[in-house]
């Protein structure tokens, strides 16, 4: 399939209201969304997600009065926060590629005490844990009806 | 044209591979076609980094959205629960959470013991053979002795109960309620040729390990090597009926598109409840104007999905998260009807293990968990690895407004009409949902779980689709017999979740493949004493 690529207006405005949404932390060392890296990842995994995106980054303009990514800091905080309550789908749709690339990035799983790497083929180990927990259960009559 | 066949499966998913192996020791010709692809393991997400994402792209289990070429779209139009399913070798098993209940034996006498809804014309103890038979060939996962069911023994022990099944455990002996390592589809020992699992994480989009018993590991290899054809990217448009009012096979599209004619003795529908509605509605003709075997009018009617109701809260230490099955533990407290609940009916509730840290962060967003700025860190190191989630599984009752129609505008790629869905929620559900919201929350709040929320019913949930051809003896109120043949049209079967009459509160793969096999062997000995199509 093939989809649409942003402009460079629409990349600059999604690169600043990545920051804001997922900003860098020094005191858990991690990078924020606008990180070089991530953004690369996010701008090439929007795929179906393109068109939510283009109105999200319009619905953004629009309630800038231009471009997000010209406004003060101030001022970014006060419309990135009305764009929250109003942005719906189209938001939730770029909002969510925003998270699914940066919760994938090494530097950020490693701070979470995630390993990066594929879950095949070494999968995770689960513990099998003590049935006699369900001692109890065993203890029930029959519960289901008899026809 | 190519050459008649004996027996014409449509569909290879949960049903159609049962019947095909099941009709494979008779030596008919036997083919299947399937509009999808065969899915390599090397092709599941669990095999790369972007695993979670995938989830919302070409393995996605809403259609609309994973669009693929073998899909079909879906109008949902307003109905507060969307269709999700999959396309290809396998069917839905490739996507599902292999959880593995079969129906009580009360869901067979509903009327009966509740009067409500019908009777079934089958009940358990006449599938029982079956269901054993299917859990041998799908190599079945749990532990006997589960005081809500009659005796079964499994072929394989449970899968493991892990942090996040004691901490349940632990909450519901406190409650003084019912629950137990669910009947899995999941092989945890080695199984038919099977590894086992690994606990890769969410099973849902299919199993690298190949532990998950997706019918393309179960029954095809068996029923292939057995002399079953399967032909798959055949997308069936509609079945033709001959002169004599008998089906007399498919028209189908290949890959590029190209029409075919495939001829043949007798047809099996297994497309599922939404599938197969589809198809018979689009299969006019003179002799069948309203679609093949319709003169009951219920071809679509009846649609049941099982409304979830999804209720979550968030433990203070770090539990399971994404390792391990999704679903492993149950709890059929809530499951027979008690009318003092002031509903008839009930659910089974399943106790999940968590998300990878993707779907874990999109969920609490879209909750409103999750803040943007710098709290953002901090809030996620609070609650990622520590949901605890249960679903209800409703038991919802057939009404003949919800149903299945032929979109007069959309089509798939083949401009083939595609299947609209008319569907609400009955009073009976909306108070079923609301007692198993405020029995997860006692749950949640016995294992200690605090910032308690959920989603009920869930809107992409709609994985259990059934009824939408219900079997009955009564020809003016069923579609089919009570051995799956259409009243209609003697040479038609039908063997997927549309048959069912009443949908009970249980994921339905268990039952649609005991079903499957109970069809295929009275076809079996109809054919033996000549009886088949009288």
């Amino acid at each position: 399939m093939k989809y649409d690529t942003l402009s460079d207006a629409e990349i600059r405005d999604l690169r600043v209201l990545a920051g804001l949404m997922i900003p860098a932390s020094a005191s858990h060392g991690v990078p924020g969304a606008d990180d070089e890296l991530i953004f690369a990842d996010i701008l090439k995994s929007l795929e179906r997600d393109t068109a939510d995106t283009r109105t999200a980054l319009r619905q953004l303009a629009a309630l800038s009065g231009g471009a997000f990514a010209n406004l003060a800091p101030e001022r970014r905080a006060e419309v990135a926060a009305r764009f929250r309550q109003e942005g719906g789908g189209p938001l939730f749709a770029l909002n969510r590629v925003v998270l699914l690339c940066y919760y994938r990035d090494d530097r950020v799983m490693r701070s979470l005490g995630q390993e990066p790497r594929s879950p095949f083929p070494r999968g995770h180990v689960v513990e099998q844990g003590d049935w006699s927990l369900l001692d109890p259960v065993r203890k029930r009559p029959p519960m289901w009806r008899r026809v | 044209m190519h050459d008649k066949v004996d027996v014409l499966i449509i569909g290879s998913g949960a049903s159609g591979a049962a019947v095909a192996w099941s009709l494979a020791d008779t030596r008919m010709r036997i083919l299947c076609l399937e509009q999808g692809d065969w899915v390599k393991p090397t092709d599941y997400p669990t095999n790369g980094r972007d695993w979670e994402a995938r989830l919302f792209g070409d393995f996605a289990i809403n259609p609309n959205r994973r669009a693929r070429e073998t899909d079909y779209p879906i109008n949902n139009g307003t109905s507060p629960i969307q269709v999700v399913n999959f396309n290809g070798v396998g069917g839905s098993t490739i996507m599902y959470t292999a959880h593995y209940p079969r129906l009580h034996p009360s869901d067979f006498r509903v009327k009966t013991l509740d009067g409500v809804a019908d009777d079934w014309p089958v009940d358990y103890a006449t599938l029982e053979p079956y269901f054993a038979e299917n859990d041998r060939m799908t190599g079945v996962a749990g532990l006997e002795g589960d005081p809500a069911y009659p005796h079964h023994v499994l072929p394989m022990p449970p899968l493991p109960l892990g942090k996040t099944g004691k901490c349940f455990g632990e909450a519901m002996n406190r409650l003084g309620w019912h629950w137990w390592p669910s009947d899995s589809a999941i092989a945890t020992t080695e199984y038919d040729g099977r590894a086992p699992c690994i606990n890769l994480g969410h099973c849902t989009p299919g199993c690298a390990q190949g532990a998950k018993a997706s019918t393309d590991v179960t029954y095809w290899p068996h029923a292939i090597r057995a002399g079953v054809e399967l032909r798959t990217r055949a997308r069936v448009r509609e079945i033709t009926v001959g002169p004599d009012g008998l089906a007399s096979g498919a028209i189908y599209y290949d890959a590029e598109g190209k029409e075919h004619f495939q001829p043949a003795e007798m047809v099996i529908v297994a497309c599922n409840g939404i599938g197969t509605p589809r198809l018979m509605l689009n299969s006019q003709s003179g002799k069948f104007p309203n679609g093949i075997a319709n003169s009951s009018g219920l071809v679509g009617r009846n649609l049941m999905f099982h409304p979830f109701a999804h209720t979550y809260g968030y433990v203070d230490e770090p539990i399971d998260g994404n390792t391990g099955a999704q679903l492993s533990l149950w709890s059929q407290e809530f499951y027979e009807t008690d009318r003092s609940r002031g509903f008839v009916r009930g659910y089974t509730l399943q106790l999940h293990r968590g998300a990878g840290m993707i779907v874990d962060a999109i969920a609490n967003t879209a909750r409103g968990f999750l803040p943007w700025g710098d709290a953002h860190h901090d809030v996620y190191r609070t609650i990622f690895n520590r949901k605890l989630g249960l679903s209800a599984i409703c038991e919802d009752l057939p009404e003949e407004h919800n149903r299945v129609t032929l979109d007069p505008v959309l089509k798939d790629s083949n401009g083939i009409p595609a299947p609209k869905i008319e569907y609400t929620l009955s009073d009976n559900t909306k108070k079923m949902i609301a007692h198993g919201v405020a029995r997860s929350k006692d749950i949640l709040e016995a294992a200690g779980a605090k910032n308690i929320g959920g989603e009920a019913p869930m809107l992409n949930a709609g994985w259990h689709l059934m009824g939408t051809a219900r079997m009955g003896t009564d020809p003016e109120r069923s579609v089919v017999n009570e051995w799956g043949r259409s009243h209609d049209v003697r040479n038609l079967f039908i063997v997927d979740g549309s048959i069912w009459v009443t949908s009970g509160g249980v994921n339905p793969t268990s039952t649609i493949q005991a079903l499957a096999l109970y069809i295929a062997d009275n076809i079996k000995r109809r054919l033996a004493d000549a009886t088949l199509f009288d």
